[in-house]
């Protein structure tokens, strides 16, 4: 499959360009401690000065700080908790969308009932709350995060299971006396997954995006160096130092993109049936 | 040289008269002092007051808005002389024990009754004791109030308390009504929603969240004032929208934290404005770390001489409070009257501090980590969570790693007067005299459980104690010094708290505004001598 995948998904340029992108947020990360070794809080230039300068590439905040190394190091917390919030989340909703679409009836009522009632609350709002009342820390946002990012992938599988619970493979699967656990693992799951990956990989996304707006509101964890914190910090110097804010803004804004760009690749080259057969 | 020199001052003054002439000669409408009666001003009040009766409430809002509206019997200069307000004089007697005060004899309440003695007697001893906790500690001293007359007080003390003359500002002790309250339920009474005092502007109308609006009260007792028709309070919770409303002139004056640090360099050079920090004499703030010395190794003298000398205290006033401020040299802030400025200096000094922590046997660990702490900061805004931030960094240097827990308002007002806390930021008012505001938050008997602003460190040492004790009844000046500058000493040497700033806020008032900041208490003054340029 994976050179088949790679040519689907090599055929969509902006995934690729997304992917690029992608890898180079993921090798900041990886190397943040190589690339600035000092802590992304020390105060390791004058304060205000602009792009450029000797001792800040991308400027210095308020304090003093280097913004590049904020960036370079906000880079690990976005990833973290995108990636985690999203495997959580992906633990919830599949588990549950499984089990609802799989039985039916009153059990998928019951579930589903329970998952519009998440469903109901707006996002961000329920997110703040939940951090507000458990104090802001990396595994709390995490969590908040996750809590709020399930449901629509609930859905996603339940629509998923239904419609492959009638297929003939599956009644075979019964037939032979597989248990319902086994039939869920090893013989629904594996085929519904290419629906679930991609739009897993718009929730790291959206996880990252609310992880920032979190800190930009002061609810981000005050002991981590992150990209909405750094945003939310700057704000009100902005009319005298854009830079401040402006960087990382790039950051959060190329990230975003090349998740979104690189999980449209993935619809390409994971639904080859549904990929627009217009373009060429 | 000397010649040059007298050159110069010649033409220095030959300067200013010549502009002074410029003036004369420019018209009437430049001349420099001449008053103008009529015009409206706008204030910033922010957040907006939860009530106007002063005597209920002191917050910061209320003093600003009902500061117009009611009087104490004395003002306070800059220096924190006092001044007459509904006292016309006052004469304290040579022991001490005796205070006594002449009041106006044409005051009276915004309603038409006359204002008199009894209103004095009534405010001290039934109406301000029973509801306002600074008021009742002052009054608590009293043996007994006497009004000889309809327009003579006598307060006799039970000892000398010479801090008691500054007992008396608008706010500690606003002098109320005593035919509206007396005999009714003070925070009940219905007359609470149309405030009626003695000042120089009355009470028309409150639009909840939008403005308070006060009228000339135009049978004040001070002949032809006030200057101002009227004035309008204005509700403005966006900090930024306050600040573009100075900008606009919408607004005319700004106070305590109205503009953020960040936007006063900004705004100072406006045209129109000016700025200034004076006027907060009587408040006189003293932000400060606050270390639960409980603890270990908060417990230790040492540990926390080592984390003063850890602190650029400089740079957190120029680059985190951009500018206002000083830095703190201990625990009574230098505009208070009995301050000691020879007492141990802690200068930026990471090495003299790694010394101290390793004659504790504090040794770098892994990482080069000596000890850990919590730190849970002040909950007010931007400017303390920067603060924040930078000392966590600064003592990561010397080895103290600290760890952040952010909270709410509430949160932080349960975990500090609950003794649930390493260290925290905090900031108190000195109210004028090291007795009133400062003696407070560092004696033993002071340490009492779920009480915020009290001595939450559980700090306790029985010669401080002692010291401001014999302090607070010292009737001789110079002895009290004495013991205030010894406390002081001691406190600064024992350092159970780390001083930051005595703070400063920014008043913004647009020119065309006078007399705007003229007492101790600034924009929370009567205004009685306020006027206004016409708008152009």
């Amino acid at each position: 499959m994976s050179r088949d995948f790679w040519k689907a998904f090599a055929r969509n340029r902006g995934a690729v360009v997304g992917l690029a992108i992608l890898a180079l947020v993921v090798l900041a990360a990886v190397f943040a401690n190589l690339i600035y070794p000092q802590s992304p809080w020390d105060m390791a230039a004058m304060p205000f000065q602009p792009p450029l300068s000797d001792d800040a590439l991308l400027g210095s905040d308020t304090l003093g700080r280097d913004i590049a190394a904020g960036i370079v190091h906000g880079a690990r917390v976005s990833l973290l908790i995108g990636l985690s919030s999203t495997a959580v989340a992906l633990l919830i909703g599949v588990t549950l969308g499984a089990i609802a679409g799989y039985h039916g009836g009153v059990v998928d009522d019951a579930i589903m009932r329970f998952t519009e009632l998440f469903q109901t609350i707006p996002n961000f709002v329920l997110a703040v709350v939940l951090v507000a009342i458990f104090t802001p820390s990396i595994a709390n946002i995490t969590i908040a995060i996750a809590v709020v990012s399930w449901p629509p992938l609930a859905r996603l599988a339940r629509g998923e299971f239904m419609a492959l619970r009638s297929r003939e493979f599956v009644q075979a699967a019964i037939t032979t006396g597989q248990g319902t656990g086994t039939i869920i693992l090893r013989q629904i799951l594996p085929n519904s997954l290419s629906p679930i990956i991609v739009s897993a990989s718009l929730t790291v996304a959206t996880a990252i995006l609310l992880e920032s707006s979190l800190s930009f509101l002061g609810l981000g964890d005050p002991n981590v160096m992150s990209w909405g914190y750094m945003i939310g910090a700057a704000r009100t110097v902005i009319r005298q130092a854009w830079w401040m804010s402006f960087f990382p803004g790039i950051a959060i804004l190329l990230t975003v993109l090349a998740l979104n760009l690189v999980g449209e690749g993935l619809n390409d080259a994971l639904n080859p049936k549904l990929a627009r057969k217009g373009r060429a | 040289m000397s010649n040059r020199l007298a050159n110069l001052k010649r033409l220095a003054t030959s300067g200013i008269v010549a502009s002074g002439l410029l003036a004369a000669l420019a018209g009437p409408g430049l001349a420099q002092e001449q008053v103008q009666k009529g015009g409206t001003l706008s204030v910033i009040v922010q957040p907006e007051p939860p009530i106007l009766v002063l005597g209920l409430n002191q917050q910061g809002p209320t003093q600003t808005v009902a500061g117009k509206i009611y009087e104490g019997l004395l003002r306070y200069d800059h220096d924190l002389q006092p001044m007459p307000g509904l006292a016309e004089s006052w004469d304290v007697s040579a022991d001490g024990l005796s205070y006594g005060f002449k009041l106006r004899r044409n005051a009276q309440w915004h309603d038409g009754t006359p204002f008199t003695a009894k209103d004095v007697v009534f405010s001290a001893t039934k109406f301000l004791p029973e509801v306002h906790p600074r008021a009742r500690a002052n009054f608590s001293h009293v043996e007994s109030v006497e009004a000889p007359d309809d327009y003579t007080v006598v307060f006799k003390l039970k000892q000398p308390f010479p801090a008691f003359i500054k007992a008396f500002e608008v706010s500690t002790a606003p002098i109320m009504p005593a035919h509206i309250y007396e005999g009714t339920d003070y925070k009940q009474n219905p007359k609470n929603a149309t405030p009626i005092g003695t000042g120089p502007f009355k009470f028309d109308k409150w639009v909840k969240g939008s403005n308070i609006h006060l009228v000339r009260n135009d049978k004040y007792y001070l002949e032809g004032k006030p200057y101002l028709d009227d004035i309008y309070f204005r509700v403005i919770p966006d900090a930024a929208s306050r600040a573009l409303a100075l900008e606009t002139g919408e607004v005319d004056i700004s106070q305590y934290n109205d503009v953020e640090p960040f936007d006063v360099q900004r705004l100072k050079a406006l045209p129109h404005l000016t700025m200034t920090t004076k006027g907060y004499e009587f408040v006189a703030p003293l932000s400060w770390i606050e270390l639960n010395t409980r603890e270990a190794p908060l417990n230790d003298k040492r540990f926390r001489q080592a984390l003063m000398y850890g602190l650029d205290r400089q740079f957190i006033r120029d680059r985190i409070w951009f500018g206002l401020g000083r830095v703190a040299t201990g625990p009574v802030n230098s505009v208070t009257p009995n301050y000691e400025a020879d007492v141990a200096k802690y200068a930026y000094d990471p090495d003299k501090a790694k010394a101290l922590l390793d004659e504790m046997g504090l040794k770098p660990g892994s990482g080069g980590t000596r000890a850990e702490i919590t730190l849970t900061p002040m909950p007010y805004g931007e400017t303390w969570a920067r603060a924040a931030e930078y000392i966590k960094q600064s003592w990561s240097k010397i080895g103290v790693k600290v760890n952040l827990a952010s909270t709410d308002v509430a949160g932080w007002v349960q975990k500090v007067s609950n003794w649930d806390y390493q260290a925290t930021n905090n900031f108190v008012y000195q109210y004028g005299d090291p007795s009133l505001g400062v003696a407070r938050t560092y004696t033993t008997e002071n340490i009492r459980k779920g009480v915020m602003f009290s001595n939450t460190m559980g700090y306790s040492n029985p010669e401080l104690d002692a010291l401001f004790a014999k302090a607070a009844v010292e009737n001789d000046p110079a002895k009290r010094a004495g013991q205030l500058g010894q406390a002081q000493k001691i406190l600064v040497d024992d350092v159970p708290v780390i001083w930051l700033l005595e703070m400063e806020f920014p008043t913004f008032v647009n020119k065309r505004v006078h007399n705007a900041v003229t007492t101790a208490i600034g924009t929370s003054e009567n205004f009685a001598d306020v006027w206004v340029e016409k708008k152009k």
